[in-house]
């Protein structure tokens, strides 16, 4: 019996509205919004923090990044033509690690040259990276035709290189590189390799732009050349001039620019961390240095993450309030419009609890609809923002669940009190109501 | 829960079945007192016909109220169908008023965004009857005050006349004891007035108690009592004609 006057109450309730459409429809777009909102918000965040996570993934949650970093300007004298600045890690460093620290297991030593990469007659920028055969084991990258650089290659210093999938794409179009020949600088590598895209590179680049230096502006969106470190330090030098509008010329010296330590096991990474600064401080009077921890970022960007979707929640949140009080609104206006209908179902033997269910039900109805609505445009929005903006989205089976009991809470919260003032109208006065 | 209203207790044509005692009305208003009803006695007997009149401000209305349970005594009791009403809280009142008092108001009081179907559905609505048996009820009641034909119509849509045939159907749904007429021919013209006295005079031949407010002599010409109320107390109360035929007629 319950279920039939819910069923005739439902069925009333949807004939009301009906009868003002526009005027239902108008109330309904509040909780749309509102709704959708909630669900779009939380998918861009959700999409957000996923993206990061999963780059920080990327660099090896084993891992403990040292980069070079160009420590801030000493003012030298002025008019002096040439300075020599020496900075950043050292080939020292990295064999100190390999001697002082226990738990590591493996150490790659990198060098970052940016250079001009030519093929046949075409030419682009590209990022030279002198590094070791073990490089794998520390990154995603995987090796897709052909080999990784060995260590004959590094033993004998051997003019090779191994390329990732971008450079072909930007520097070989249709050709096959493997056995191709490409000048860096004034020397020819032979392509041994091919990689799938550095995604570390372009990942510790970005994550580094927000961390304070921008300094080292590796080009993110250049393709990567593996060549071996013995290779590197041999044909290019440690030199490098810099040419800068003020003070002249500069040359810079760096022999590495990062060296990455992986420990063995994942409760190994902070204290790893600890001996390597240690080591750092006691050794490089110049802050020229400095240290990522991929797992710490992890939980820092699941902190921001947090703060992210609380935001977002809050705003999403005020917009259903805004819509619950339009509903609010609504409903007493309905309620003393309707004032003599109650005056009538009261005489009739409709008790106080009837009328309230009458009216609770309809703005329920109100708001589930535009709930409904609202996780329908709300799905789509995020859709259409991945599409335009190349964002990541996801939207979570939660927060379409929790929309849409955000929009029934919203009915029974802002509904209730209307529907409870319809019900304590006194019948007298109501049926004498115009 | 309620399920059907039980019909089965037979009152007796001489046992009252709406009796008041000593039943008094106070309004506040502001620093004052109205009193507007003053100690009234009444009973009224299964069957009757009783008009109830007065000039305006006599306390007609305050009566009709409290006969139709909508309002409580402020002292005296109230006793309708051997229950007495007056201590009776929101929602046992509103089931009195559902199952053993049928409306028909002046201005009809249809709900017009229902069809004349369903409007005379409501009251068994409350009452529990499922969709089916209340829709078969008021298709019945529908034919019986001669509006079968117009059973899928809004309200807005019937004459005065039509409307308040309507209304009398919906007031009959669920059986009541009393039916409850407040000024029935007051918003109509004299021949939709004639055809309204017609069905209460045919309702009150088929042995239902009716209650009428109302100025209109025609009615107080039909009734069997006429009760004249001034200024919050019975004036007078006058037996028809009929009425002595009628009773003559039991004995």
């Amino acid at each position: 019996m319950f279920l039939f006057r819910f069923k005739r109450t439902v069925k009333l309730g949807v004939k009301s509205l009906w009868m003002h459409k526009l005027r239902s429809t108008l109330t309904a777009l509040g909780i749309i919004f509102g709704v959708s909102s909630v669900i779009a918000m939380l998918a861009i965040g959700e999409g957000a923090s996923r993206d990061a996570q999963e780059k920080i993934a990327q660099l090896g949650s084993h891992n403990i990044i040292i980069a070079t970093v160009k420590p801030p300007e000493e003012q030298t004298a002025g008019g002096q033509q040439q300075t020599l600045q020496e900075y950043g890690l050292t080939y020292a460093d990295a064999e100190r690690f390999r001697n002082a620290i226990p738990d590591v297991q493996v150490i790659v030593p990198n060098r970052r040259v940016s250079q001009q990469a030519q093929y046949r007659t075409h030419r682009i920028s590209a990022e030279v990276i002198g590094t070791v055969p073990w490089y794998t084991d520390i990154s995603q990258l995987r090796v897709k035709f052909g080999r990784f650089l060995s260590s004959t290659d590094m033993h004998y210093k051997q003019g090779v290189c191994v390329v990732d999938e971008r450079l072909v794409k930007d520097l070989f179009g249709f050709d096959d590189p493997l056995g191709q020949d490409i000048k860096i600088a004034s020397d020819y590598y032979r392509v041994v390799g091919i990689t799938t895209e550095r995604a570390v590179a372009k990942m510790a680049s970005n994550l580094e732009e927000k961390d304070a230096t921008g300094a080292k502006k590796s080009g993110a969106n250049l393709g990567g050349i593996y060549i071996p470190l013995t290779t590197v330090r041999d044909r290019f030098g440690e030199m490098s001039l810099q040419i800068s509008s003020g003070s002249g010329r500069t040359i810079e010296r760096v022999e590495l620019q990062e060296i990455i330590v992986k420990v063995r096991d994942i409760d190994q990474v902070l204290g790893t961390r600890q001996s390597v600064q240690t080591l750092m401080k006691r050794f490089h009077k110049k802050n020229d240095y400095e240290i990522t921890v991929p797992l710490e970022l992890m939980r820092r960007a699941k902190e921001f993450q947090r703060i992210f979707t609380i935001v977002l929640g809050s705003i999403a949140a005020i917009s259903l309030l805004v819509g619950g009080i339009g509903i609010m609104n609504i409903m007493l206006a309905t309620v003393s419009e309707r004032t003599r209908e109650i005056g009538i179902r009261r005489a009739l033997g409709a008790r106080k609890r009837d009328i309230i269910f009458q009216f609770l039900s309809e703005t329920l109805i109100l708001t589930l609809f535009g709930g409904i609505l609202g996780i329908i445009l709300g799905s789509s929005i995020p859709f259409m923002v991945t599409h335009f903006s190349q964002m990541r989205t996801v939207i979570s089976i939660t927060s379409l669940f929790l929309a849409f009991g955000i929009s029934a809470a919203v009915g029974i919260t802002f509904g209730l009190y209307p529907a409870y003032r319809a019900a304590n109208m006194d019948p007298i006065e109501s049926l004498r109501h115009e | 829960m309620i399920q059907k209203v039980d019909n089965a207790v037979n009152f007796e044509t001489d046992t009252p079945i709406l009796v008041m005692e000593k039943l008094c009305k106070n309004y506040q208003l502001g620093s004052v007192e109205l009193r507007v009803l003053k100690e009234i006695d009444l009973a009224i007997t299964s069957g009757e016909y009783v008009a109830i009149m007065g000039p305006s401000g006599s306390g007609k209305s305050t009566l009709l109220n409290l006969i139709g349970c909508l309002d409580r005594p402020t002292s005296g009791d109230y006793i309708l169908g051997g229950q007495s009403v007056s201590i009776l809280d929101d929602d046992e009142l509103s089931m009195i008023r559902g199952r053993r008092i049928g409306f028909v108001f002046q201005s009809f009081n249809l709900i017009n965004q229902l069809n004349i179907v369903e409007n005379i559905q409501v009251p068994m609505y409350y009452q529990g009857f499922t969709e089916h048996e209340s829709a078969e009820r008021a298709r019945e009641l529908a034919t019986l005050v001669g509006l079968g034909d117009r059973m899928k119509h809004r309200p807005s849509e019937l004459s005065g006349g039509q409307q308040q045939r309507v209304a009398i159907a919906r007031a009959l749904a669920n059986d009541p004891l009393i039916v409850l007429a407040d000024e029935p021919t007051g918003n109509l013209d004299s021949a939709s007035g004639e055809e309204i006295l017609t069905i209460l005079d045919n309702l009150h031949e088929q042995g239902k108690t009716l209650i009428a407010v109302t100025h209109d002599e025609g009615i107080a010409e039909g009734a069997e009592r006429v009760i004249r109320l001034l200024d919050g107390r019975i004036q007078r109360q006058e037996y028809n004609k009929k009425t002595e035929d009628r009773k003559q007629k039991t004995e």
